[in-house]
């Protein structure tokens, strides 16, 4: 393996690995609503930002990013409070739509509270890259893969393993029967948008260091993640995963080999071509339901 | 147990009851029967509250649950079967079963558990299976015993022997007259008339949103009307 192709692969699985994280948020709101939550990418800009202005506060990095991933959190809950909840029994068109304004409104408050600067912060454990097969990686990516990858492996305890989990997998079976099992929508609802504004936060502040943050990298962010999603099979775990870091491949390969200059096109193609060729995803098979 | 009084309840413009009065006593097992669309399941989804009550009052052991979301509902001991079984399909048939004492702690839910699998001993070596892969009778046994998970007081059937054979609707009507000997209310619906009204202490006949008749089992399953319109008599 050539060297030049060892860093592409790396590299690709690094920005891979954000992609997923932010794949999964989409995915367990799409589970839990139907929605697709196009404010998605808006957390993983909260994150980087709330991350970097705590640290500018005085908290120490770890304290600085736990309290960005739980304001995160709480804003995707008050995002189900606030917004999502008052238009019930709206269609999911219309819950969609209301996502989008979420994001224009988020985006506008962070210009606002914070600054329409490019904010850092700072590797988690050094810049001292490590050399693998004549390339080299950076710590931060070490971290992005580990603590994605950890993430993963709690994902799939928390829904295979715990009765909460089977009960948001339950509603996104069959609503109306966990209904009137007793389990809340409301509270399953708060919760999945809990967790994806968490997860999107997470991968805003890893990525940080790597590509930098402000006020306006959700966008795109929430669109590569939206991407991986489509690729993956909207509302398949494992697809996620895989989608994101098949999409960030793509893109450090063809970023490499192409031109760099199309890097960000790869992620529209690939939606194009997915929506067009295999709707259902990689993983997500299920394309029709049984009446 | 459970008084409705002058429910209505509408799609849009159209309305789907028009002013139900009945009730159901502790301990009472009570039919509902009607034609297609006659809204028995409208009714069904009203009282367990996951279709929208324009008037009218619901009371369960006294209390007013209009505005009560349906959780609360199952949690006061009101527990709905829906119409059509509605399994959760791909999760195993123990975690659908442990979905139903959802609201209960770990200890009752494995006393529960083991209570549902006495009383449908098919299940027991299914467990492991998803729900998806039983039979038409055994997701039937599934809906019931998920639903008794929860220690229901009252138990809501919505057409428990629909799509199933003759052979299995034996099966659950025994089952159905079971529970109600264990002291648990039952508000049967179900489109097999003759059988529901023959173990049923009353019953309600409902057309068009509107009961119009009701009296105790034995006495509908003698109506000439009841006969014609309903049992094919």
């Amino acid at each position: 393996m050539s060297a030049q192709l060892a860093q592409f692969l790396l590299s690709g699985l690094t920005v891979g690995a954000i992609y997923a994280l932010v794949a999964l948020g989409f995915c367990i709101i799409y589970n839990a609503s139907h929605v697709i939550n196009f404010a998605q990418g808006e957390f993983v800009m909260i994150g980087g930002m709330a991350a970097a202005s705590f640290l500018g506060a005085g908290l120490p990095l770890p304290l600085a990013a736990l309290a960005a991933v739980a304001l995160a959190a709480l804003i995707g809950m008050a995002l189900v409070k606030f917004a999502v909840e008052p238009a019930r029994g709206a269609s999911v068109v219309t819950l969609i739509i209301i996502t989008i304004g979420a994001a224009i409104l988020l985006r506008g408050l962070a210009s606002i509270v914070w600054d329409k600067r490019i904010h850092a912060l700072p590797a988690f454990s050094g810049e001292q890259p490590i050399e693998i097969a004549g390339a080299t990686l950076a710590p931060q990516s070490l971290w992005v893969i580990g603590v994605t990858a950890l993430i993963v492996a709690a994902l799939w305890w928390f829904f295979n393993r715990t009765l909460t989990g089977k009960a948001i997998l339950a509603v996104s079976h069959n609503r109306l029967a966990a209904q009137l099992m007793g389990i809340s929508v409301r509270r399953v609802l708060l919760v999945s948008f809990g967790l994806s504004a968490a997860l999107g936060a997470l991968a805003g502040i890893l990525i940080a260091p790597i590509t930098f943050t402000s006020w306006d990298v959700g966008v795109m962010l929430g669109l590569k993640g939206f991407a991986a999603a489509i690729l993956g099979g909207m509302g398949s775990g494992p697809g996620a995963v895989l989608g994101g870091l098949t999409l960030g491949l793509l893109e450090s390969l063809g970023a490499g080999y192409i031109s760099s200059a199309y890097k960000d096109a790869i992620a529209f193609i690939i939606i194009l071509v997915v929506l067009v060729l295999m709707p259902g995803g990689l993983l997500g098979g299920r394309a029709t339901e049984r009446v | 147990m459970l008084r409705v009084t002058a429910l209505e309840s509408r799609y849009g413009r159209i309305p789907a009851l028009k002013g139900i009065d009945l009730r159901v006593e502790a301990g009472e097992l009570v039919a509902l029967v009607g034609a297609n669309g006659a809204g028995k399941t409208t009714l069904l989804r009203a009282i367990s509250g996951v279709q929208p009550v324009s008037a009218g009052r619901i009371e369960f052991d006294g209390k007013d649950v209009n505005a009560a979301p349906p959780e609360e509902r199952v949690r006061a001991g009101m527990v709905q079967v829906p119409e059509g079984r509605q399994v959760f399909g791909p999760l195993s048939v123990e975690d659908n079963l442990r979905l139903g004492a959802y609201r209960r702690g770990r200890a009752e839910s494995a006393a529960s558990l083991e209570r549902v699998y006495a009383l449908f001993p098919d299940l027991v070596e299914r467990r492991r299976q998803a729900a998806g892969t039983l039979s038409g009778g055994q997701q039937q046994m599934l809906a019931m015993g998920r639903a008794l998970m929860a220690r229901p007081r009252l138990l809501l059937l919505d057409e428990p022997s629909m799509g199933l054979a003759p052979r299995l609707v034996a099966g659950i009507f025994a089952c159905v007259a079971q529970l109600r000997a264990a002291d648990t209310a039952i508000f049967l619906v179900d489109q097999n008339a003759r059988a529901a009204l023959a173990i049923a202490d009353r019953g309600y006949v409902l057309e068009t949103g509107r009961i119009v008749l009701t009296g105790t089992g034995a006495a509908l399953l003698a109506d000439e009307g009841v006969r014609s319109a309903y049992l094919g008599l």
